[in-house]
Parts: C-alpha cells; sequence; structure tokens
C-alpha cells in the first residue's frame, strides 16, 4: 500500500493499514469475518465478567463493583427514560443497554487496545463496528425493535401511521422505514472506519506522538457514538408506540 | 479505461469529502455558537446545554461522516475496478 522505501523502519510493519482484507472463515457453506466475531466474542466476555463481578454477593449498600455496575444501569435506564416515558421504559431498559454497552464495549476495544500485537493470517484485528456488516445488523435489529413494539401495542392499527397526519406523505414516511436503519448504520461505522484509517494512516507518517489526538479523538467519538445509537434505538421505539 | 476510472474516482472522492464537510461546519459552528450564548445567559443550566450540544453535533457529524463513507469505498472498495 506505501511505496517501497517506506518498509525499511520496523514501525511501518505495525503500522498498515489492511483495509478491504478479511480473515475468512467457512462456516456450514457461508464465509464469515473470522476477525469481527474473535473481537466481538472478547467484547462478550468482558460485559459478561463486569456483569458477573457486579451481581456477587450483592449487599443493600453497593460498594466497589456493584456501586459501578449501579451505576451504569442508571446511565442506561436514564436514556430509555428520557427517551421512551415513565410508563414504557421498563421493559425497553434491557434492549437499548445492551445496544449501549455492545457498541461502547466494541469502540473502546477497537481503540484502546493493542491488536496488532495478535498476527492474523489475513487481514487485522480491528474494533469490530469498522465491518458495514456489524453496524447494518445492529440497525436491522433496531428496526425489528420498533416495528415490534409498534406492533405488539396497536397490533395492524400500527400501519394507519403511514397516512395519519397527512395521506400525502405516505411516500416519505416508507423511505424513513428504510432511512432509519441506513442511517444509524452508516453513522456508526463511518466514524469508527474513519478514526481507525486516520490513525493508520498517520502512524504510517509519523509513528510517534501525531497520531495520539486522533487515538483520542476515537475513544470520545465511540463513546458518543454508542450513546448516539442507544438513543436514537430509543427515540424510534417511542415514536412507534406513541 | 483503469486509468480513467481509477483518476475520476480519486477527483470524485475528494469532491465527496471536501464539499460533505461545508453545510455541517457551518450547522456545528451555529450550533456551539449558541450554547455558548445560553451558557453565557445561564451559567448554572451548563451541563444540560452540553448535554445536548455534544448530542447536536454528533448529528450533524454524522452527514460529513456520510460523505467520507463515499469517499473510502470510491478508494478501497471501488465498484468499477477489475
Amino acid at each position: 500500500m506505501y511505496p517501497d522505501n517506506f518498509y525499511s523502519s520496523t514501525f511501518t510493519l505495525l503500522a498498515e493499514a489492511e483495509v478491504g482484507k478479511h480473515f475468512y472463515w467457512d462456516i456450514a457453506g457461508f464465509l464469515v469475518h473470522g476477525q469481527v466475531l474473535l473481537v466481538i466474542w472478547f467484547v462478550f466476555a468482558i460485559l459478561l465478567t463486569f456483569a458477573l463481578l457486579g451481581s456477587r454477593n450483592i449487599e443493600q449498600i453497593p460498594r466497589g463493583w456493584q456501586n459501578f455496575m449501579e451505576c451504569v444501569l442508571e446511565f442506561v435506564t436514564e436514556i430509555a427514560r428520557n427517551q421512551l416515558g415513565e410508563s414504557f421504559y421498563k421493559e425497553w431498559v434491557p434492549f437499548i443497554g445492551t445496544l449501549f454497552l455492545f457498541i461502547f464495549g466494541c469502540n473502546w476495544a477497537g481503540a484502546v487496545i493493542p491488536w496488532k500485537l495478535i498476527h492474523l493470517p489475513e487481514g487485522e484485528l480491528s474494533a469490530p463496528t469498522n465491518d458495514i456488516n456489524t453496524t447494518v445488523a445492529l440497525a436491522l435489529l433496531t428496526s425489528l425493535a420498533y416495528f415490534y413494539a409498534g406492533l405488539s401495542k396497536k397490533g395492524l392499527g400500527y400501519f394507519k401511521h403511514y397516512i395519519q397526519p397527512l395521506p400525502l406523505l405516505l411516500p416519505l414516511k416508507i423511505l424513513e422505514d428504510f432511512t432509519k436503519p441506513l442511517s444509524l448504520s452508516f453513522r456508526l461505522f463511518g466514524n469508527v472506519l474513519a478514526d481507525e484509517i486516520t490513525v493508520a494512516v498517520l502512524t504510517g507518517l509519523v509513528p510517534l506522538v501525531i497520531p495520539l489526538p486522533i487515538m483520542l479523538l476515537g475513544i470520545f467519538a465511540g463513546s458518543v457514538q454508542a450513546l448516539i445509537f442507544s438513543t436514537l434505538a430509543a427515540a424510534y421505539i417511542a415514536e412507534a408506540l406513541e | 479505461m483503469d486509468s480513467i476510472i481509477s483518476a475520476a474516482s480519486v477527483i470524485a472522492a475528494g469532491l465527496a469529502i471536501g464539499l460533505a464537510a461545508i453545510g455541517p461546519g457551518i450547522g456545528q459552528g451555529q450550533a456551539a455558537g449558541q450554547a455558548v450564548e445560553g451558557i453565557a445567559r445561564q451559567p448554572e443550566a451548563e451541563n444540560k446545554i452540553r448535554g445536548v450540544l455534544l448530542l447536536s453535533l454528533a448529528f450533524m457529524e454524522a452527514l460529513t461522516i456520510y460523505g467520507l463513507v463515499v469517499a473510502l469505498v470510491l478508494l478501497f472498495a471501488n465498484p468499477f475496478n477489475s
């Protein structure tokens, strides 16, 4: 990817960005991106460990891990409550919380942990959300969730909302059903991939100090994008429920 | 046709991200300005204003990111390359 005279120093050996190369696994005839699955399983393990540590020996007055996990739960409940209102938020807290914590974990795992030290035969380990498949999967789950919310609350009367305020808006409402998951997925994908490519290119040019502000921006943007995704998911569900 | 596709893709990628940065840049500047004005009028509301500001900035940022995704696709996953 770089001109040949770049490859003399050891720094550039760690800096090559493998955009578009994936570590393919063949599972039952389907080709999957193995590097994405590996980091996703790592994020699952971390989240489960945190949850288990926080819920051992539960005490009335929380301290230590329990306190931290209760803070996290309160934060997630606030997101759900702000968007969905007092009467509907309780049953959606697990979904919104999972979205937030999973995306947060994925983005931070990609930005903070030095994955380049582990050498894969093809492709590299990085944030799972830099793969469009992951973000589209999350966005389609959100679409499914808000359809389920609307259908379970209003039955087939949910489809009246397409012509509700003004029948003229029908094409716009149908388009909205496509643009909602599209914008959700592309926002997250673009943010994470753009940061990773920028860090890779900067590290290829000036390996010390200079990429650090972009990496910090990546950490910040990763957490903000997790919040945005879960807030928007809650807002779409709220819109379907009203 | 390969070099003309590459040349056109590079120009298109540059235009995509360049033009995509204009609108959200103006919008984010306006939002930040209004936020600063709000904090100046009522310093106790700083936390709430900061929260709303960051949320709005992320939405506007997304529009630039869409342009960046188009540019990245043209450069790294070009559908017209052999």
